[in-house]
């Protein structure tokens, strides 16, 4: 246990930390011996230099995901590029129609925007997913209507990892002329990505989530058909017009390192996250009461949600605490409600209120697998001793059965 | 979040932790919360001949502010009478375990938890008052 390093690290589908290839390369960037012109000075080589940096890296991310580089819109990160795609293709096309179809299980960024819209006066229909967390193709087309404009359908979720069939989903949109937007803030590195074959109009990226800094992330933005969108922030016409503000190399360049190397070394890694993610599971799976949250198999490898029953999640987390963790539970947010994700794909409040999410990415090791495994069972254990429902389930009550003062 | 160091100190060492039998004529239960709300207390506590509490139990389900409020109201109550019992206020365990502004839901439902065994304790008592009554 010695080289372990505590607290340990399990929460890689919040952020990641910079590889460290790529923190060079970043620094490169930044100071008079580096490149630190301006991307956008076309009169020195200053910017010269600059421009090819940020020219190369639009390519290293363009390759990732089968597209050309000049499909790529650089923007501050996933957040700003859902907001752009969301909004700029609906405004831009809003005398073909306002209707907007998306999923409950979309990340802030993606309903936030779309609660914006009906607020401007579009309809949005939100989607229930399957309970494994899949899109109902049936239920999805039956949702399309004529003067429905954009589609918005997350890649991989952030909480629960499931992976939504693009593919399928971009067929539909394709042969209704609908715009297909897909917030993909959590695959790249671990999903492969094809927006020709999966015919996706608009995809959001970002740097943080694969080993890149924070700050930084991109549009994909379709040429053939071309797909026009109404920018959102103005100013000296960079990106085409559709996204206005010096380029910041240095992060820009760090977001290409980083798809570099994610594109790579993708195969390896996710056949290594894997085999941990499975070790993970194992060590649980004797317990009782224990819930699978999300599909196992369309799934990217680093992710394990698990609701443990009778146990709040962040008493839970408290007494994990030298594991790095999160939890669906009200108690860990300011909304005092419990994850939305866990409710739409039918778990009920209790078990929301009792799920962990466990991610791991490139740095994690067998042995600290292990140690979250002893920790956590451990810790399920000792709060279980504590919890009257873990007893009233034990005297055969079935909870649901009893009539609690709710407050 | 950051807890305060009592906070964690009842979570690490929660006192009296455990169960009396909610038959005995002698202790009251007091069960609040809900889980689909992500807490449940289980209060109880025992009083002697004299009324005075001698003993005090507690089991809870939910966030750590909410076990260490249960842990600390079982210590408050040990030795007091139900008036003086019925006098402790949520805003006495939040102020003790400097429970945040998000985190006073959880002494209220400490409070709450309380009142629920003082309750049953008097429930009972009226039972066994009225059917020794009903005896002579």
């Amino acid at each position: 246990m010695s080289s372990l390093n505590i607290p340990i690290y399990m929460d890689y589908s919040a952020t990641t930390p910079v590889d460290e290839r790529v923190a060079a390369k970043m620094a490169e960037c930044l100071t008079k011996q580096g490149h630190f012109g301006n991307p956008a000075s076309r009169s020195h080589p200053f910017g010269w230099a600059a421009d090819e940096l940020v020219e190369q890296s639009r390519d290293n991310v363009a390759k990732l995901l089968g597209a050309n580089s000049k499909e790529i819109v650089w923007t501050s990160g996933a957040t700003e590029s859902d907001n752009l795609a969301i909004k700029g293709a609906a405004r831009f096309n809003v005398k073909k129609g306002k209707h907007i179809v998306t999923l409950k299980t979309e990340h802030k960024a993606v309903l936030d925007t779309c609660r914006q819209l009906e607020r401007e006066g579009f309809e949005v229909t939100y989607l229930d997913p399957l309970e494994n967390g899949l899109l109902d193709l049936d239920v999805f087309k039956a949702a399309l209507r004529d003067d429905t404009t954009v589609v918005s359908i997350m890649h991989v979720n952030n909480e629960i990892g499931v992976i939504q069939d693009l593919a399928a989903i971009g067929k539909i949109t394709r042969e209704r002329g609908i715009i297909f937007h897909v917030d993909a803030a959590q695959s790249p590195g671990k999903v492969a990505i094809d927006v020709e074959a999966m015919n996706v109009d608009l995809m959001s990226l970002c740097a943080h989530k694969v080993y890149g800094p924070k700050g930084i992330g991109a549009l994909y933005v379709r040429r053939k058909p071309r797909i026009r969108l109404e920018a959102q922030i103005h100013g000296g016409g960079h990106e085409r017009g559709m996204r206005s503000g010096t380029l910041a190399t240095h992060q820009i360049v760090g977001m290409g390192e980083a798809f570099r190397i994610a594109h790579e070394e993708m195969d390896a890694e996710n056949i290594r996250m894997g085999a941990l993610r499975d070790r993970l599971w194992n060590g649980f799976s004797d317990m009782e009461e224990i819930y699978l949250n999300g599909d196992l198999e369309q799934r990217i490898p680093g992710n394990l949600n698990v609701s443990f029953n009778f146990v709040e999640g962040e008493s839970l987390i408290m007494s994990m605490k030298d594991i790095a963790v999160s939890s669906g539970s009200a108690c860990t947010s300011a909304s005092l409600e419990p994850s939305y994700v866990l409710r739409a794909i039918g778990r009920n409040d209790e078990l929301a209120h009792s799920s962990i999410r466990f991610t791991i990415g490139r740095f994690t090791t067998e042995e600290e697998i292990d140690f979250t495994i002893a920790k956590t069972r451990e810790a399920v254990e000792k709060l279980r001793d504590l919890s009257p429902l873990w007893d009233m389930h034990n005297e055969g009550i079935d909870l649901a059965s009893v009539v609690w003062a709710s407050h | 979040m950051a807890y305060s160091d009592k906070v964690l100190d009842h979570y690490e060492n929660p006192r009296n932790v455990g169960v009396l039998d909610k038959d005995d004529p002698n202790v009251g239960t007091g069960m609040v919360g809900a889980p689909a709300c992500g807490d449940v207390m289980r209060l109880q506590i025992k009083i002697n001949d004299d009324g005075i509490i001698e003993d005090a139990k507690f089991k809870t389900y939910g966030c750590g502010s909410a076990i260490a409020s249960s842990s600390l109201v079982t210590e408050m109550v040990k030795g007091k009478t139900l008036d003086e019992v019925g006098e402790i206020r949520n805003k006495h365990i939040a102020d003790e375990l400097a429970l945040p502004p998000v985190k006073i839901h959880c002494s209220v439902l400490a409070e709450d938890a309380i009142a629920a065994a003082i309750a049953d304790i008097k429930a009972k008592r009226a039972a066994r008052d009225g059917s020794e009554a009903v005896a002579s």
